[in-house]
Formats: structure tokens, sequence, C-alpha cells
């Protein structure tokens, strides 16, 4: 008898599919309330940081350098207020195998998999990931499928997405590619289902571990070049995994750092809309994806999402497309490093960052990505203008997602805009009610939000008062 | 005929008619069905364009679906010209003339 193969029918046998796919129970880790234990997740379902150091040696990951991008600082110099321009730094995680820090979580899911016995590994991603998976399960001797949401209903497909495709073709995985829509989830489910191959989830506690060698590595490199942690780092946050494992890698080698988010600002387009999605000329690092993996991470696909940004984020900011762009080609003239683009919203980010940072303190944009055809300054915004974008030299202030980009006049135009966090929190704590269905929360609970907002007791329980919720 | 068996193929599917799609969509996606695309060794003897074959993918997984390309490849590009970007690099570099650093 064959299964009942209907969008329904496979959402609902979700939990088996996944439970079977990751190898994990979460169910072990839950309260039954808001509240699950997720240090407990990270530690028992994870690796520690040595044994991901050796995992990650293995296939060439990590260690990437670090270089100091002068000309940069000099050019922030003449735009700050006297005595401020912090140090600017790049780590250049382009050098990672598959050309990202996406390897990073690649090279442990692929190795679980392969030590759990799976014959293959599953992806669904659009990005840097595919590409990471790919090359990883590829030096493992895994299968590998990665299903791409990557063309609109008259079969366009942005460059960058294709390119991607390219890529993990090259690296001998097999590539699905859906038009846009949520429902991949439901054809990822299927391929799970019929493969019984592993799902190397963005989302699972061996991912996040994954970057927190990243984090290690920027404390130890800072420590012996300059004698001290980087003051600040700034990650392009989407997803939330690289914040949370940046962060955790930080705290782990015990460095007092900010960690700032930075995301490209994509606010007014909808995700899931056909005739919007070639509107947009980043497909990740932006807010589309930074707000709502914020305010609801378990919204990934596993029961429990080991990225938690909220837990370990000082402030996010935003910064417009054209100064993304603009900033891609300073990297690329001022310091030749072609890279990018959008792992350079972190750059952006930092660029205008450390103009309010004293000159003798450390400001590191923590990852660049590979750049190469469709991945590019030049075919994206070529993209964006045969999609009705404008391209204009501005002020990227007035820049309207969707409508046009917006370069910035000078350098002095490139501004990052603050997010309101307390906001962003509230929204979270208001989603852990409305999803989990409770009518009053539990003393774990207020510990459990407390920690999870990196807020305080006082914080969580205004919020808990303005939703009218018991406690 | 288009194809021989052995030859390397795309295909296409509708994955989920729109009646059938996810019921919290925006208005535009929910009037299009979701659609997929996938590669791989032509099955069958011989076929041409627009019949429904089945193909071995590079993996090894067998999939059904509309003969669309034979011989697919890539044509991504670095674009066109983009002189809205032709600014940039000169007046960085101008900044900087003179200064310690950009010297």
């Amino acid at each position: 008898m064959s299964k009942d193969m209907s969008f329904e029918a496979v959402m609902a046998r979700r939990p088996e599919t996944m439970k079977k796919a990751i190898g994990i129970d979460y169910d072990v880790f839950e309260s039954g309330s808001i509240a699950f234990d997720y240090e407990r997740m990270m530690r028992e379902t994870g690796y520690s940081l040595q044994q991901m150091q050796k995992i990650q040696s293995e296939t060439g990951v990590g260690n990437t350098p670090v270089y100091e991008l002068r000309n940069l600082t000099a050019l922030a110099r003449k735009f700050a207020p006297k005595g401020k321009g912090a140090r600017i730094f790049v780590k250049d995680e382009a050098a990672n195998p598959s050309g990202s820090f996406k390897a990073r979580r690649a090279a442990t899911a692929c190795y679980h998999a392969k030590k759990l016995g799976y014959k293959g590994v599953i992806a669904a991603t659009s990005g840097n990931y595919g590409a990471a998976v790919a090359s990883q399960a590829a030096m493992r001797g895994l299968k590998c499928i990665i299903v791409q949401e990557c063309y609109d209903s008259r079969e366009v497909g942005q460059p960058e997405i294709v390119e991607k495709a390219r890529k993990c073709e090259a690296y001998g995985a097999e590539v699905v590619q859906l038009t846009v829509g949520p429902e991949l989830f439901y054809s990822f489910l299927r391929l799970l289902e019929e493969t019984g191959y592993f799902n190397a989830s963005l989302y699972t506690p061996f991912g996040i571990a994954g970057v927190e060698t990243l984090g290690y590595e920027l404390s130890m490199e800072f420590r012996e070049r300059e004698g001290k942690d980087p003051d600040v780092v700034v990650v392009t946050n989407a997803g939330g995994g690289n914040l949370t494992g940046t962060a955790r890698g930080l705290i782990k080698a015990d460095a007092d750092t900010q960690i700032v988010g930075a995301s490209v600002d994509l606010s007014g387009l909808h995700m899931a809309s056909d005739t919007q999605f070639n509107r947009k000329s980043f497909t990740t690092g932006h807010t589309g994806f930074g707000i709502p993996f914020a305010t609801w991470p378990d919204r990934s696909d596993v029961p429990r999402s080991a990225a938690r940004p909220l837990r370990y984020m000082d402030r996010y900011v935003t910064v417009n497309q054209g100064s993304v762009f603009y900033m891609t080609e300073a990297l690329a003239q001022l310091e030749g490093l072609e890279r990018g683009p959008a792992g350079n919203t972190s750059l952006a980010a930092t660029f205008a960052l450390a103009q309010e940072l004293d000159e003798d303190k450390i400001i590191v944009a923590q990852e660049t990505e590979y750049t190469g055809a469709g991945k590019h300054i030049q075919p994206q915004l070529t993209f964006a203008k045969e999609n009705g974008i404008e391209i204009v030299i501005d002020d990227p202030k007035d820049e309207v997602p969707g409508e046009n980009i917006i370069l910035p006049k000078d350098p002095s135009y490139i501004k990052t805009k603050d997010i309101d966090l307390n906001k962003i929190k509230r929204s979270y704590i208001r989603n852990c009610i409305k999803n989990t269905k409770v009518d009053s929360v539990t003393s774990e609970d207020i510990e459990f939000l407390v920690k999870d907002t990196k807020s305080s007791e006082e914080f969580v329980k205004k919020v808990l008062d303005e939703l009218k919720v018991e406690y | 005929m288009d194809a021989k068996k052995g030859d390397w193929v795309r295909i296409h599917n509708i994955v989920l008619n729109p009646e059938d799609r996810s019921p919290n969509l925006p208005e535009d996606t929910k009037k299009v069905p979701l659609e997929m695309w996938d590669k791989g060794f032509l099955l069958n003897e011989n076929a041409n364009i627009g019949d429904i074959v089945e193909v071995e993918s590079y993996i090894g997984r067998k999939v059904e679906g509309k003969l669309v390309e034979v011989n697919p490849f890539y044509d991504h590009d670095f674009g066109k010209c983009v002189p809205e970007l032709l600014y940039i690099g000169r007046q960085l570099r101008g900044y900087l003339e003179g200064s310690e650093q950009g010297e």
C-alpha cells in the first residue's frame, strides 16, 4: 500500500519523519510548557569545542585568516568625529572549502550523519549552506540532495541562487529546484521519507556548535596579535545561527565582546510572494529572515532551533542594499579582496559602527563569502534593473526595497539603523505564549524567557503583564 | 527524437496545484502551482521534449517528470556593465590620496 503523499498527510507525519532524519529525541529536553533545556540539548546532542575543532580540521574547515582593513579604517576616520574610528578587521571565511562560514556548520552535520550510518544528507537551502553540505558530503563519501527555492512562476531565477545550484552540482549533489513558497518544506519532507537520508538542518545543535569555533578563533587570534579580545564583533544575521554560534564561541573563550547583528533592510517585501521574489537583490542576510527567526526561532525545520539570536545579541542594526553593494566595491578597490556581496552586510555595518568607537578599539566583521558568476555585484544589479528596480546614487535612507537600490553618494551616507531590540524581545515572548498555547507561565518559563531574551525578570514580567498572562 | 537513453536531461513537475497549496500564502503565490525541476540520465529508450519520462539523478534517485531540456547548462554570468558603480573606486581612492595609509 502506498503512503498518502498529500500536503496534509506529509505535514502530519512531520514529527516521526524528523525524528528519523535527525536522530535526536527533542522531547527529553521539553518542560511541557514554554521552557526547554537549551544548554542540556547543546551539551548532550552537540559536540565539545575540542571535538569540533578536530572534526573541522579533518576536512580543512576553519582557521581562516583575519585581515586588518587599514584603508577602510583610514576612510572611516575621515568621516568620524575626532578620536573616533575603531580599527576594522575582517575574518576571511571565504577561505573555507566551499567559500563561506557555512562549511563549519556542514562539517559537523556531515560528520554526524556519517557516524550515525546515514547514506546521504539533505538540506533545504538556497544559500551558501547548500554548497557547504555538498562539499562536506563529498569529503565524507555521503550522497547529497539540496532543495532550493529558486524561481518565480515565470521560471526566472535569482542569479545568486542559480550560481549556488551550479556549485552544489559541481560537488556531485542532486539539486531539486522549486518555485517560491513555504511548501518547500513539504518537498523536503517527502525526500527525507523517500531516501531515509539525514536532515542536515542549519538549526541542529551540531550545526550551531560548528560555528562556535569561529567565535573561539576570533578571541584566540586577537589575544595573540593584539593582546586583547575584539571589542565588537558584527555578524550578518538571517536565521540566527551565525550569531548564536559565534557568540557561544566567544563566551567559551571567556571574551568580553559586544555582539552586534546586522541585516539588510528588506522591510515591505513578502518572502513568500511570487511577484516580489525577484524584486530583492539579497537572498540572505536580510530582515525577511532576521526578524521572523529572532521573534520565533522554532519556525525552523527542527522541533527546537539551536539558533537563538536574542540570547546573545547586544545590538541589532540594519543597512540598506545599496550600502552593502558600495562596501563590496570598497573591499575590492581599497583592500584587494573581491568577496560577497551578501556576506558584506556585516562589513557595511562595521564601517558605520567603527565611527562611533574610539580609535584604539577593535571591530570585526566576522565573515566574507566567495563571489563568482551570478553571485556578484554586477550580475545582481543587472538582474535588479531587468526586474524594474531603479539604481540610484543618493542618500540610502530613502531606499524602498523592491522599488529602488540607493548607492550612497559618498561613504558618509553609509549609516546603520538600530532595531528596537526590546520590541523584538516582546514579540518573541508573545509568540511563545501564542504558539505554546499556554494560559499561564511557570517560574521555569520565566527563567527560560529571561535567558532566551538576554533580559531581566522585571522585563519578562512586564511583558507578561501587558499580554495579560498569569504567572 | 530529442533524447535517447542515458542522455543528461532536465525534467519539470507540478508538485502542488494551486488548490492543493498551503493555506497561508500571499494572494499572488496562491494563484500559481508549486513547480519543481531536477536533472538526471534518461531511463526511457527515446523521448521528445514534453514527454513524461523517468530519469536517474546524479546520486541515483529515480524521478519522473516532463522532459524540458537535453544537456542542460548554466548561463548565469557577470551581468552587464553597471555604469552606476563606476564612481565608487575612484571616489574611495580620492579620499585616501595623501593620507598615510593611502600612499
